[in-house]
């Protein structure tokens, strides 16, 4: 059995979560087992129905009035009870915030090693091969883990959703999950949304990005209005701009912020610093928009335009508007 | 307040790395090595609490001897102490392995210690692993990638990062907490700090001290390959009025990358 952990966020299941299933799915037949979702928390049952045309196999739900609120502790203490009592082969994780979180205290509870932030995965002689950038992307490791259940985190927007299966049903296996008092010592007392719905630029379709180019924060608002044309999409930035303060480090793409592999990345105004290409580099499709034409940022680019951006950003609009609207 | 910063020495993030694939290891020639980045904003964070409350700050540092000048620059930043715990395995990209000899260390070396401080990563493994393992390893609680930290006398809250958002952890002490940046602002090494770092002994401990055995610590990652990515070929360049550029990239973009 392949379990993956399957993180809630309001309710919701992430999509992220959904890409490590499919690639269990994918996975499992080659070596002969089958897949799991595993849910945790309080009043799961509506959830573990959804997972149904996702998983038609085994849904875990370890249910506790203790894992209302997440906690490291809590959850990693139902998961690993969970993995000792049912023996899976593998145990994947998105790497998301939760995911990055939990599945190191899930592996050190079990004495096993770890695949983090995974890229891609196979099967070689009955075990996994796991691939993983390191140097935030300026090389690429692989390697076997040799312990058991092989655990990882795959990178959110890497691996590919698959269709889901019609009709398919759940199979939900619920365990009440028994914490001691005074178990979990942290725990998370409160979400803050941030103000706008702007969605992280590890899990937008479409990033756009601005660096020093920009020359203010104010001009990041050419940016946002592209964006809002386009659906999955967030705005980023360059490690000079965010130390600059003209937008939050969230936004900040390198090797000192985030690692993002979109289906479309477009780098406005912005160099290209090796630190800033390590981070963006494993995008389907780079876009560069720079008015120096030695910048080394088109050396990465598929396509590019060597112009000032405040001419072109308004103009790539209209354009983008006109091609919507066919 | 005794607070614990464990920092890990690493490739600046300007290096351009290149591989020795007889050894699938990193070359080093060449290399301008740092305390990682994230790993400065935690002594930031060590040094601004010691300031508020009193206390220690202590480094800990796991690696080989060429890591001392990391620890040195600690202490002129204004650390209390610092500490080596030698181990001379070359880079494993095992985080239960460095959990153990931490979670080890701070058993037999720190007993009492209120707070543990790491980076949220080290810049070139990016594991993310070290300080969720330890706090599972030492049975404390965690609160991981804080961009604001708050702490009381038993008991801590942190502001950390999550998609879309921040969550509010709570937590009592003692407690692992992992810097993000945004944390803090990491000061310059005085040159009195400077002066006074050079001065200070920094004790080194070997993995026998903490009553490792030879064979405990073989590593749980088998390496089958290291390289460097594809270059990524050149593509369309398009000069010309911003008009005419513009149009054309929208239209490469809809009917030839098909990305919009």
């Amino acid at each position: 059995m392949i379990a993956v952990f399957v993180e809630i966020r309001e309710g919701k299941i992430k999509k992220s979560s959904l890409e490590a299933l499919s690639e269990a799915k994918r996975r499992a037949p080659e070596l002969g087992t089958d897949t799991a979702a595993v849910l945790v928390g309080a009043g799961l049952e509506g959830l573990a129905s959804e997972l149904g045309p996702h998983c038609p196999g085994k849904v875990f739900c370890l249910e506790s009035p203790a894992l209302a609120d997440y906690s490291a502790q809590g959850y990693g203490r139902a998961i690993c009870d969970l993995v000792r009592e049912t023996k899976p082969t593998a145990l994947f994780f998105a790497a998301t915030a939760m995911g990055k979180d939990l599945a190191p205290r899930v592996a050190a509870g079990l004495g096993v090693g770890l695949a983090s932030d995974c890229t891609k995965i196979a099967v070689k002689d009955g075990t996994f091969e796991f691939t993983r950038p390191i140097y935030a992307g300026k090389a690429i490791l692989s390697f076997t883990l040799s312990s058991t259940p092989q655990i990882a985190t795959l990178r959110p927007n890497v691996f590919p959703l698959e269709a889901q299966a019609a009709g398919g049903r759940a199979e939900v296996v619920k365990k009440s999950i028994e914490i001691p008092e005074g178990f979990i010592k942290g725990r998370v007392a409160e979400v803050l949304k941030e103000e706008s719905a702007e969605i992280d630029v590890t899990e937008a379709d479409v990033v756009i990005s601005g660096g020093r180019g920009l020359k203010g924060p104010e001009n990041f608002v050419l940016l946002r209005e592209l964006a809002a044309l386009i659906p999955r999409s967030a705005v980023g930035a360059s490690r000079s701009a965010v130390d600059s303060g003209w937008i939050g480090h969230q936004h900040q793409v390198g090797q000192t912020g985030k690692t993002v592999s979109p289906n479309l990345y477009i780098a406005v105004g912005i160099s290209g610093a090796i630190q800033h290409l390590a981070g963006m580099s494993s995008s389907k499709c780079i876009v560069a928009i720079n008015k120096d034409p030695e910048a080394p940022i088109f050396k990465v680019a598929d396509y590019g335009i060597v112009g000032d951006l405040f001419e072109v950003i308004p103009r790539l609009k209209d354009e983008l508007k006109k091609v919507l609207a066919e | 307040m005794n607070i614990l910063v464990f920092v890990k020495r690493v490739p600046d993030t300007e290096s351009r790395i290149r591989i020795r694939h007889e050894t699938r290891s990193i070359v080093e020639d060449g290399l301008n090595f740092v305390a990682s980045p994230y790993d400065e904003f935690a002594v930031e964070e060590a040094l601004r609490l010691k300031e508020a409350r009193g206390g220690t700050v202590r480094i800990v540092c796991v690696g080989r001897e060429d890591a001392i000048p990391v620890l040195r620059k600690c202490l002129a930043m204004g650390a209390d102490e610092a500490m080596l715990v030698r181990d001379d395995a070359a880079e494993t990209y095992d985080g239960l392995r460095t959990a153990r000899i931490i979670a080890r260390a701070v058993e037999r070396k720190f007993a009492g210690a209120d707070l543990l401080l790491f980076g949220k990563q080290s810049v070139g493994a990016d594991l993310s692993q070290v300080p969720a393992m330890t706090a599972e390893l030492l049975g404390l609680p965690q609160a991981n990638v804080v961009t604001k930290l708050e702490i009381g006398e038993d008991a801590g809250t942190a502001l950390r990062e999550v998609e879309g958002g921040t969550e509010k952890v709570v937590f009592s002490l003692p407690a692992v907490v992992s810097a993000q940046k945004g944390l803090n602002e990491p000061r310059y090494e005085t040159l009195k700090g400077i002066m006074a770092a050079k001065k200070k002994e920094i004790p080194v401990v070997k993995l026998e001290d903490l009553g490792f055995g030879p064979a405990e610590l073989a590593s749980k990652v088998v390496i089958t390959g290291l390289d460097v990515p594809l270059q990524r070929q050149a593509g369309k360049i398009l000069q010309g009025d911003p008009a005419g550029t513009s149009r054309e990239l929208i239209a490469l973009l809809h009917s030839e990358a098909k990305v919009i």
